[in-house]
Order: C-alpha cells, then sequence, then structure tokens
C-alpha cells in the first residue's frame, strides 16, 4: 500500500482538502486566543454551537448555518460583556453546560439524527463533500483576512490594553470582532473535529509553539506547520488503521504539547545556564545615552547623575 | 510654552468628584513630580491628559490642543501591569507591540520602527531582557521594558504612572536618573507619578501634590510643608527635613515612605 492509494478516492481527498484549510485558519486564531489567555472562552463558544446546531436542525434548516449563527452570536456577547466577563470560569462554564443540555434536549425531540449527532460531537471529516470544501474555503479566507487586518491592534490591545486604549484603540470593539473570528473558526474546525474536539486543534498548536519559540513570527508559522502536521498525520493513520481520524487528531495534538513542553524545558535549562553566567553585569545596569542615532551606552555621564543624586536621596539608606 | 493645562477641572469617576477645580500648568521641559496618597487621583489624572476621564467642569489643555489630539507626542507608562504577565513572548515583540500598535494590518514593523524598538530598549539597557519570554521577568524587568515602551516614537511628554513601584533602591536611582536625563538631553517634559517624595528630590523641577479632591503646585520646598499638606490630607501634618531626606508624619506615623526600604 502506497501513500498514493489513499488520494484514488474523492473522500480522502476531500477531507484532506478540509482538514488543510481548516488547520491554517484554526492555528492562527488559537495563536492569539492563547496569547489573549482565552482558550475557555474559545472552547465554550464551540458548545454554545452545538445547541445551535441541534436547534437548527429542529427548526429544518442547515446545521452548518445554525451553529454558525450561534458561535458568533455568543462571540460578539463574549466580546461585549468584556474583560471581566472572559476570564469568570464559572460563569463560562455554566453557559457551556447549559448549551450543551439544550443540544441534548433538541436531539430527544429528533432520536432520528443520532447519527448526526455524533458528526457533529466528534466530526466526520471523511464526510466532506465537494461543496463543503468550498464553502470551508470560503470561510478560511474570511477568517484569516479579518485576522490578518485587526492582528496588529489585536497584539497591542493583548499585551498592553491601558496603554492600546490611551492610543486609541477600543478595547471592547477589539474583543467583539476577535471573538466574531474565533467563533467563524469554531465553526469551520466542527466540520473535521466535531464541537468537543475543536481545542485539540485550535489550541493544540498554538500552545505547543509558544513553548518552542518566544518570537512571534516564527511562532506564528510554527503554530500552523503543527497543526497542518497534525491534520495530515492524523488522516493517514486513520486511512491505515480505520480508527476514527478526531481521535488520531487530539492524539497527535497531545504528543505535540507535550513535547513542545520538554523542548521547552530542556531549552530552559541551557538558557539558565547562559543568563547566569551573565547575572552579575545583568544587575547593575546603568542609563543609556540618548539623542545620538546609534542607540549606545553611556556610562560616564549616567555615573555623574547618580553620584549627584546619591547624598541626597540615600543618605538614610547606607546601612 | 505650557506643555500642560487644567483650568478649573473637575474629574468624576462613578458619580463621584476625584479632582474637584483643579487649575495648574506645566511648562516644556519641566519634570514634575505627581503625589498623593492612594486613591488621591494621580492615576485618574494621567488618565485625563490622555483623554479617557473627561472634565465635568473646565478644560484640559495638552500641547495648546484638547487631550487625545496630541497621542502621538505623549509616552505613557501606565500604573495596571498585570495583563501581560503570563505572556511566553519575547520582551522585544512586547515592547513593539506598541510600535504604531493602533493602526490595523498586520503586526510587521519596517526598518525605521524596528530601530525605534532597538533604540528605546537601548535606553533602558533592557537589550538582555529583551531576549528573554516576558513570563520568566521580575517586576523590575518588566518595568523597565514598559518605559522603553512609553519611550517608542520620540515622544515630546513622557507620563509615568508609579515607575519605582516594586523596584529595589538601586533600580529606583537608575529610572530617576535615566528620566531625569531624558528631561535634560531630549527636553522631554515629564509628570512622573510616585508614592514618596525622596527618590525625586533633587532632580524634579516642582512637585503637584493630590489630596482631598484639590491640587498644590510648586517647588518641594514650597509643597512639602505642614500647613499645604495638613489642607491636603485634611488632617494635622507634620513634615520633618533630615539631611535633605524628607518625612511626612501624621502625630508619630510616617504616611508617605518609600516602601522598599527595608529590601535593600
Ligand atoms: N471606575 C471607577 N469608578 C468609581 N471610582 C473609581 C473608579 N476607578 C477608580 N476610582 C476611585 O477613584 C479614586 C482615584 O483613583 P486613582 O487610581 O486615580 O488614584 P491614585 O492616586 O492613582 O492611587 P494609587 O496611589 O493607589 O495608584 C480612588 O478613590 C478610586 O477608588
Ligand atoms: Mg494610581
Amino acid at each position: 500500500m502506497s501513500i498514493v492509494t489513499m488520494f484514488e478516492y474523492d473522500f480522502m481527498v476531500n477531507a484532506f482538502e478540509a482538514a488543510t484549510i481548516v488547520a491554517v485558519a484554526a492555528s492562527l486564531v488559537g495563536y492569539f486566543l492563547v496569547l489573549r489567555g482565552q482558550t475557555f472562552a474559545g472552547h465554550a463558544l464551540s458548545h454554545v454551537g452545538f445547541a445551535g446546531a441541534t436547534g437548527a436542525v429542529l427548526a429544518g434548516v442547515s446545521p452548518l448555518l445554525g451553529l454558525l449563527v450561534a458561535t458568533v452570536l455568543a462571540g460578539a456577547g463574549m466580546g461585549f460583556l468584556g474583560e471581566r466577563f472572559q476570564h469568570r470560569d464559572v460563569a463560562i462554564g455554566i453557559v457551556l453546560a447549559m448549551s450543551l443540555g439544550c443540544g441534548l434536549l433538541f436531539l430527544h425531540f429528533f432520536t432520528a439524527y443520532a447519527t448526526q449527532a455524533t458528526a457533529l460531537l466528534f466530526g466526520n471529516v471523511l464526510g466532506v463533500d465537494a461543496p463543503t470544501v468550498l464553502a470551508l474555503l470560503a470561510l478560511g479566507i474570511l477568517i484569516i483576512a479579518a485576522l490578518a487586518f485587526i492582528s496588529r491592534p489585536l497584539l497591542f490591545a493583548t499585551l498592553q490594553p491601558e496603554l492600546a486604549e490611551a492610543k486609541g484603540v477600543s478595547l471592547r470593539r477589539l474583543s467583539m470582532l476577535f471573538l466574531v473570528i474565533v467563533a467563524l473558526a469554531t465553526a469551520a474546525s466542527v466540520q473535521i473535529v466535531g464541537i468537543l474536539l475543536v481545542f485539540t486543534l485550535m489550541v493544540a498548536p498554538a500552545a505547543a509553539a509558544q513553548r518552542v519559540t518566544i518570537k512571534l513570527w516564527p511562532g506564528l508559522l510554527l503554530s500552523v506547520g503543527l497543526a497542518l502536521v497534525e491534520a495530515w498525520l492524523g488522516l493517514t493513520l486513520a486511512y491505515y488503521s480505520d480508527w476514527p481520524t478526531s481521535f488520531w487528531i487530539t492524539a497527535i495534538g497531545a504528543a505535540i504539547y507535550m513535547l513542545a513542553l520538554s523542548i521547552s524545558r530542556q531549552k530552559h535549562v541551557s538558557e539558565y545556564r547562559h543568563e547566569h553566567h551573565h547575572h552579575d553585569e545583568d544587575q547593575v545596569w546603568r542609563p543609556a545615552m540618548t539623542g545620538s542615532r546609534e542607540p549606545k551606552r553611556l556610562s560616564a555621564r549616567g555615573e555623574e547623575i547618580t553620584a549627584r543624586a546619591r547624598p541626597i536621596s540615600s543618605s538614610s539608606h547606607e546601612h | 510654552m505650557e506643555a500642560l493645562a487644567f483650568s478649573d477641572v473637575t474629574l468624576e469617576l462613578g458619580g463621584r468628584a476625584i479632582l474637584s477645580r483643579v487649575s495648574f500648568a506645566i511648562e516644556e521641559g519641566e519634570f514634575v513630580g505627581l503625589l498623593g496618597p492612594n486613591g488621591a487621583g494621580k492615576t485618574t489624572l494621567l488618565r485625563a491628559l490622555l483623554g479617557l476621564v473627561p472634565a465635568t467642569t473646565g478644560n484640559i489643555r495638552v500641547f495648546a490642543g484638547p487631550p487625545g489630539a496630541a497621542d502621538a507626542s505623549l509616552g505613557y507608562m501606565p500604573q495596571t501591569r498585570s495583563s501581560s504577565v503570563g505572556s511566553r513572548l519575547s520582551g522585544w515583540d512586547f515592547v513593539a507591540c506598541a510600535a504604531n500598535g493602533q493602526r490595523f494590518g498586520l503586526p510587521i514593523l519596517d526598518k525605521a520602527l524596528r530601530f525605534d524598538v532597538d533604540r528605546a530598549i537601548a535606553l533602558v539597557d533592557a537589550a538582555d531582557l529583551s531576549r528573554r519570554p516576558l513570563i520568566e521577568l521580575s517586576g523590575g524587568e518588566r518595568q523597565r521594558l514598559l518605559l522603553a515602551q512609553a519611550l517608542l516614537g520620540k515622544p515630546r511628554l513622557l507620563l509615568l504612572d508609579e515607575p519605582l513601584i516594586s523596584l529595589d533602591l538601586h533600580h529606583q536611582k537608575s529610572i530617576v536618573s535615566l528620566v531625569s536625563e531624558l528631561n535634560r538631553e531630549l527636553k522631554l517634559t515629564v509628570l512622573f507619578s510616585a508614592h514618596e517624595i525622596n527618590p525625586l528630590i533633587g532632580v524634579i523641577d516642582r512637585v503637584l501634590y493630590l489630596g482631598n479632591r484639590q491640587a498644590a503646585i510648586g517647588t518641594a520646598e514650597e509643597v512639602i510643608t505642614s500647613p499645604v499638606l495638613s489642607r491636603l490630607y485634611g488632617t494635622e501634618i507634620d513634615v520633618v527635613r533630615v539631611q535633605g531626606r524628607v518625612f511626612v508624619m501624621a502625630g508619630a506615623y510616617e504616611i508617605e515612605r518609600d516602601e522598599h526600604r527595608h529590601d535593600v
């Protein structure tokens, strides 16, 4: 059996295309989700989607539409309620549980949809047809374009909200926009791994990437790379093992994260030795010169100023 | 020329007056220490200068314009600094996020902006820190990066909210002398809030003291006196000067003191 035989089947080609699109979009969104510490809020969004999708089935419309509407509304609402709510784990957890409960109630009225429910909850990437791939492509492009548009102020607002606000960034509007983008990425991810496992595609690669590199762009690219490995390897293993794709994707996601943890720990040890070496120099830092174009240090003048200030401000500090 | 001016300004938060009909002006190039007890309104005053808290009476001018209009010429170091503590991004990326961070688009910096980030980091001598993840830095180390952020884009007015908090004496002095140097070399106007006057004595031109919804401005000798502070604290205050150091006392209790004195 060669790898080529896998692509002789249309459903495998569709699955690979769909997984690729979703992996790229979800891992980019996930990078910011992890950076903002909102992974739990993201997790809850997908559960709200479950109620939306099952409710849509009950109402006789497409579950994907219901999923999209529910997650987008919940995302915008969460963004509107602000930072405080987004970090209130209990409130979010209750919304999450209630959404699953509502979804269950909706399913109760439609027992015939048991297989559809499993697909919603755990994904059915091998069942993705060509039109769905196109829809995912459009959704993926929308997600990436929107994220690219807001990424700069989003990063600013994430790392330095007070300063961003002072520079005219509307924190609430940005938070709403971002969570709507998360909602779209969630809806796309559900097609691959299902509502319960969105976390693995959105959070695992991003969190692993942030463990391995502390630089922004390498981190973003690594996050995408890891998500692709997760998706492609997961599909391949599922094809040859006949176990569910979602199982493999979650298993690889967990393995990648653990690997990243051990790499970061090792790096930490070697970096610590390095830092320790320079510690003395680090402690005695001095103000540097201003004005000139080349950034350079000015110890002589710094010295002079410190010397002038010393007798006045520290006389009682001398022991 | 005046860098900023309050005339008859009232600031309210949640319907409560924090400052009531306050007037003062700060000249360009001045280094002013902003003092006052907890909750006196130091942060609120700085936020008002940024246009984040509206004046309910009177008006505020920053470089002859309304607050918020001169954002590009303002460098601001906020007091609340908990949000990014857990971030695994590098110190460099942290400083860089503020370089024109309000613009939409990708977070890609052109050469001039990257140079500006390097310059600001070099000014606070944080090149080593900029290569480490934020999560591993101590409070004082993070503080230096925050100061670097405030220096991005060559501001004319620096608003520094408690830059000395959680610093040991050595680093306090370094920050104060760095800011004082920036003030003189680059003719930067500085408004520097602090809990205690002593680290600033000898380097600041004037003191802006807040308390009891009022403000007093003048040299340290004029403002840090028993009658002025008694009015601002609303209780009997004694000021004791020993070898150039100032102790602000209410009865036998010293109310304005350096929190880190015993850490040294
Ligand atoms: N959103 C708010 N609504 C109502 N009151 C507020 C609000 N935010 C702050 N305050 C109050 O405004 C007053 C001034 O606060 P501010 O933060 O300006 O004081 P500060 O001088 O900076 O104090 P500190 O030395 O503790 O930093 C405080 O009494 C505070 O409780
Ligand atoms: Mg304050």
